[in-house]
């Protein structure tokens, strides 16, 4: 346990990246919400959940877990055998071993952000999966953001025990009178010895809401990590730049980010993996698409062991002038037995692609958003399909055509 | 069909076509002659709109209609297709989708990439590391769903194997003659008008051809009977063309 009165003094420490936020500016938020039993009977958010990719209906998911503001919502589970839902707070309660993982990975004192989340002793989901099982369909996860002018602060744990496999889809969302709010979410990630965990978020804020997730994965043995983070819709101000800590030999982590930046808005995105065993591997992957606002992506590459191998790709395509892009890619090794590359590059969509399929009889916009939505999606491994499907109609939504 | 007076085209800030007059009638199929850099794939690219090609003089006129300033949908909308000889990489883009668009709503070609030898193309970012033969048989699919009134053809034989050229002559067959006229391969009657370049004529001995013009720098030099001027430039190559040219004048 952390000395409280450290952490205090961490609650005026500003991040290392992105603007500083008030905290001290917001209510704080709702801890006992509304509860559901059943998700379709939540009109009220059905249509923002069903937004950020939840299956309301929860066919084909696991279980679930639905947040509001600061308390759950909902939680079922349909894998009772493998799998284990409930609040972080529940299961602090119910396992005394959880001190091993709680605040391990994320270091409280880290910004203001985790600090005040600490200090809160914030809820959040526990996910766990047992040793050797193989959870079949995804689990998923909602945040609803949902009081105006408050700070939603959660902590969630997620633990893949050894041998074991699990998908996550997480959608947060704020809900459309919550604009100015702060959304704060610290997840510490475990996945231990051959296990492998796919973990696809998508969102949906606001025009002035500001987001600061915290994500630490720490990676076992043999252990495989996807990440894919998707953002489309317009945010007031989102700086996220989780870690993969790749302590077990032969483990993996691969970031994916997809992005579309909005005039007005403020993102800075990305993803650090940093490769401490033998043979581990690594891909941090960035597309994104700047209509306004302005946009930083970047990746960081530490290659502290022999044998490691990363790739680290930024591609951004400015669709008007009034936006801005900035790629910050960082290779750092210290062994020489290492073999990390990376690639970046922003420009427009080129005319002659777009006057390709112009002349198959496609209008203009429909070229670039059929080219646009390539570009985000197409490129990369592994994406359900159900994100994509919200992917492109985010792209169409966006009218991108000049 | 397709009317073009006096065309002036810049590309790359240069002057690239000089004064161009060209005609093809309803049903035509138009040979266009010349040696490279002569302008050929310009006007294509001109007739076609392509924004690298700046028309600062002359009319394109199609079905009566002037559309020197349409933009390339408009063109494609109103029957103009084209097969490209480098057409660009998109990453992203899928075949299956563009001819999916291009079918608009016909998904009879989609379900007849076998024929075309495009098993497994379909889910392939278009162009990206396709072979020459394979980009030819890819525009022709994509062609083929959209069914233009009039082609506009690129070198459509040129740097293929002789087995893909015949595959290519008969899609390029099946493109312009209607099937139903006088059944599947056998039909005198074409439907598609065209525009075709090529260097060796020998997409001529599937589809036929009605006239030729041969272009140099930008010009267009001399017009006539498509087997007359592929006769002439064999055995006299293009220099020979030039000064009957100049003779005649
Ligand atoms: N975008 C461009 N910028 C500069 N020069 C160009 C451009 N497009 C074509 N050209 C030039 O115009 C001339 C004609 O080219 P092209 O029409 O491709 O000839 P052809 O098809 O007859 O071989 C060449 O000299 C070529 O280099
Ligand atoms: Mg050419």
């Amino acid at each position: 346990m952390q000395n409280g009165e450290d952490v205090k003094k961490a609650l005026g420490k500003t991040a290392a990246y992105g603007s500083d936020i008030d905290i001290d500016r917001f209510d704080e938020g709702t801890y006992k919400p509304e509860q559901y039993e059943n998700l379709e009977d939540a009109k009220e958010y059905k249509d923002r959940m069903t937004d950020v990719g939840m299956a309301t209906d929860e066919n084909n998911r696991s279980g679930s877990i639905i947040f509001i503001d600061n308390g759950m919502s909902h939680c079922s589970n349909k894998e009772q055998e493998g799998v284990e839902l409930m609040s972080t707070n529940d299961a602090r309660k119910k396992y005394d071993w959880l001190k091993d993982y709680y605040w391990t990975a994320v270091d409280p004192q880290k910004d203001k952000y985790t600090a005040k989340t600490y200090l809160e002793d914030s809820d959040g989901y526990f996910i766990h999966v047992k040793a050797g099982y193989a959870v079949k369909n995804p689990v998923q996860t909602c945040m609803l953001l949902n009081k105006n002018k408050s700070i939603q602060n959660l902590h969630n744990i997620i633990i893949v025990d050894e041998g074991a496999s699990l998908e996550i889809i997480t959608g947060c969302a704020t809900s459309s009178h919550a604009n100015d709010a702060l959304h704060v979410g610290v997840s510490e990630i475990f996945v231990k010895d051959n296990a492998s965990l796919k973990f696809s978020m998508i969102h949906n804020w606001n025009t002035e809401t500001g987001v600061r997730p915290r994500t630490v994965a720490k990676m076992g043995k043999d252990a495989h990590f996807i990440n894919n983070y998707v953002l489309l819709n317009p945010v007031g101000s989102l700086q996220s730049y989780p870690a993969a800590l790749l302590n077990g030999e032969g483990s993996s982590a691969a970031f994916n980010t997809m992005c579309l930046s909005h005039k007005g808005s403020n993102i800075d995105t990305g993803g650090m993996v940093v490769l401490n065993a033998k043979k581990t591997s690594a891909e941090i992957m960035s597309r994104s698409i700047v209509k306004g606002g302005q946009i930083i992506a970047r990746g960081r590459l530490v290659g502290n062991a022999p044998g490691a191998k990363a790739h680290l790709e930024c591609r951004s395509i400015m669709i008007d002038d009034g936006g801005s892009s900035i790629a910050i890619p960082e290779l750092e090794a210290h062994v020489a037995d290492v073999e990390m590359t990376h690639e970046a590059a922003v420009g427009k969509i080129a005319r002659d692609q777009i006057e390709y399929l112009m002349s198959r009889g496609i209008s203009e916009d429909d070229a670039v958003s059929m080219i646009v939505k390539g570009f985000l999606s197409g490129s990369i491994n592994g994406l359900p399909l159900s994100l994509k499907k919200e992917i492109d109609a985010a792209i169409e939504k966006a009218n991108l055509g000049s | 069909m397709l009317e073009i007076k006096d065309l002036h085209v810049e590309a790359g800030e240069k002057e690239i076509l000089k004064g161009i007059n060209l005609t093809v009638k309803e049903g035509e199929t138009c040979v266009l002659f010349g040696p490279n850099g002569s302008g050929k794939s310009t006007l294509l690219a001109a007739i076609m709109g392509y924004g690298t090609c700046k028309v600062t003089k002359g009319t394109i006129a199609f079905k009566g209609q002037d559309i020197t300033n349409m933009t390339v949908d408009q063109r494609a909308k109103l029957g103009i297709g084209m097969m490209m000889q480098r057409p660009p990489n998109v990453v992203g883009v899928k075949l299956g989708d563009i001819v999916k668009v291009a079918g608009k709503g016909d998904d009879s070609a989609i379900k007849n990439a076998a024929k075309f030898k495009l098993n497994g193309f379909l889910e392939r970012d278009v162009n990206v590391g396709f072979s020459g033969g394979e980009i030819k048989r890819s525009e022709l699919l994509q062609l083929t769903a959209q069914k233009p009134e009039f082609v506009l053809l690129d070198e459509p034989e040129s740097g293929v194997d002789l087995e893909t050229i015949d595959l290519i002559g008969a899609k390029v067959h099946d493109l312009l003659y209607d099937p139903k006229a006088c059944g599947v391969g056998n039909a005198v009657k074409r439907h598609v008008a065209s525009l075709v370049i090529t260097h060796t004529g020998q997409i001529l001995d599937y589809i036929g051809a009605d006239c030729a013009y041969i272009m140099r720098d930008g010009l267009i030099l001399c017009s006539g009977r498509p087997m007359d001027l592929l006769k002439d430039i064999r055995e006299k190559g293009y220099g020979e063309c030039v000064k009957c040219r100049m003779v005649k004048m």
